[in-house]
């Protein structure tokens, strides 16, 4: 496909990755128009904090916006909020908008993100949350107070830090885990485990190696859920948190390879003059020889900057090779990881003590270093770790005999 | 130009230290601190990048 000279340039999506690749293309000088697309009402705003300062009331909700007023205005890009993208077509260069409207592009950017897997036995029922928007933390904090009886579903990050939250608000919560130990596929079953007592300890009712099989109700309203063990748990409002699938639909039929994800290159591109961000993107990580789909919040602004650059230096592409990185903050714990994670073989000790609850381990896969995470460490410590991932060190040389756990 | 840092929000990632070591650092708890407030032209461009990736957008740069 011959490429076309840029003038407009649209990206659909309007959360970190999006807004970061407006502003990259600005800070590199282009200089035709820039529109972007957001489903949201809102303007563009962060959503780490809605699991934490904003479901416990620290934060008003204006302090997770991701600029000021005055910094949007200056990007000179026009923003299309509350509108979402319907169709692609590729051949004539256009994106359909949800309100009958066409947006013409030379070169296209896709950061729509993901959307919360619900729960299918609670169709229709009032009560039972996810917590992806702003709208959704906001609605879960109007609900949420001391003695209040809180069921999350799911014992990931996202599940979590809603526990941990609502915990320190009173909240008498019930943590509902299919798994055996929470967070262990991914983080290896003896870090899950502390994590996973870290939340008894604070008082919250752990139930692992069991699932929601119904969402129990009165009047189309929560009331508990029945758990594949037969329990039965009461609840004033029920929280899912069992993952995301990414916002692909729109792009069903435009030829775009779609496989969990958008699938992109090592430079992010989908195809020729598109470019996918954040969330969403499905890429070959030359650093860590796989393709990935990645989550996180670093991953979106990162990723964001690299898409931008390359739809604009497409003679000159650099590959998008981050090492990943995340954090989680759960009651004063804070987890930070690099790497990836999963799939890992083995997981050794390095520093501190599982006991205390302060530790830092590393993670391998074949013969190399893939990862590192740190709970209740120096912040700082970590970083000389990231180093030894990003030069692909080898297992033996970064950790000389490690103590398996 | 003039960095400014919204500490509160910092979550400790460390990223802009990775970025700009010569502006940035973190104290013993991981927050961000300032180490040049007024950074040299040449030094814009890590700056810019440090800002555009924070995960907490706790970095701004204003024009003076």
């Amino acid at each position: 496909m011959t490429r076309r000279e840029l003038r407009r340039i649209v990206v659909v999506g309007a959360s970190a990755a999006g807004l970061v690749a407006a502003e990259t293309l600005r800070r590199e000088g282009f200089g035709g128009s820039v529109t972007v697309v957001g489903d949201e009402l809102h303007d563009p705003y962060d959503r780490p904090p809605l699991s934490k300062q904003i479901l416990s009331g620290a934060w008003p909700s204006e302090r997770s916006q991701l600029r000021s007023p005055d910094d949007l205005g200056a990007l000179d890009v026009q923003f299309r909020l509350g509108v979402a993208a319907t169709a692609l077509n590729l051949e004539s260069h256009t994106v359909a908008l949800a309100d009958g409207h066409t947006l013409g592009y030379d070169g296209l950017i896709i950061a729509t993100g993901v959307r919360p897997r619900r729960l299918q036995a609670a169709d229709g029922v009032s009560g039972v949350h996810v917590m992806r928007s702003l709208d959704d933390a906001l609605a879960l904090r109007e609900r949420l107070g001391a003695d209040h009886r809180l069921v999350v579903v799911g014992a990931g990050f996202l599940g979590t830090e809603v526990a941990a939250t609502s915990r320190a608000l009173g909240a008498r919560v019930t943590l509902v885990e299919p798994a055996p130990v929470p967070l262990a596929p991914v983080l290896g079953d003896q870090v899950g485990a502390v994590l996973g007592e870290m939340h008894r300890e604070r008082g919250v009712d752990v139930r692992v190696a069991t699932s929601v099989t119904e969402v129990l109700s009165d009047d189309g309203r929560a009331t508990g859920v029945r758990l594949s063990d037969g329990t039965e748990v009461p609840a004033d409002d029920v929280l899912v948190a069992i993952g995301s699938n990414p916002n692909t639909e729109w792009l069903e039929g435009s030829g775009l390879t779609l496989a969990d994800g958008v699938v992109c290159d090592e430079y992010s591109a989908a195809a020729t003059g598109v470019y996918a961000a954040g969330d969403v993107a499905r890429w070959h990580n030359p650093l860590f020889g796989t393709e990935m789909r990645i989550e996180h919040r670093t991953n979106a602004a990162e990723q964001g900057v690299a898409a931008a650059r390359n739809l604009l230096h497409p003679d000159a592409p650099r590959p998008f090779a981050p090492i990943p990185y995340f954090w989680s903050d759960q009651y004063d714990v804070k987890v930070q990881a690099y790497g990836y994670l999963r799939g890992h073989e083995e997981v050794a000790l390095v520093d501190g003590d599982f006991a205390e609850g302060r530790f830092l381990v590393a993670y391998r896969r074949g013969d190399r270093l893939v990862g590192v995470l740190s709970v209740g460490m120096p912040p700082k410590l970590i970083h000389g770790w990231r180093k030894a991932i990003g030069s692909a060190s080898l297992w033996h040389t970064a950790l000389g005999n490690p103590l398996t756990v | 130009m003039r960095v400014e840092v919204d500490a509160p929000k910092c979550v400790t990632s460390g990223q802009c230290v990775m970025i700009a070591p010569d502006v940035f650092d973190q104290d013993d708890t991981g927050i961000v601190e300032i180490l040049d407030e007024h950074p040299a032209p040449e030094k814009r461009a890590a700056v810019e990048e440090a800002a555009a990736v924070c995960p907490a957008a706790a970095i701004r740069l204003r024009e003076e």
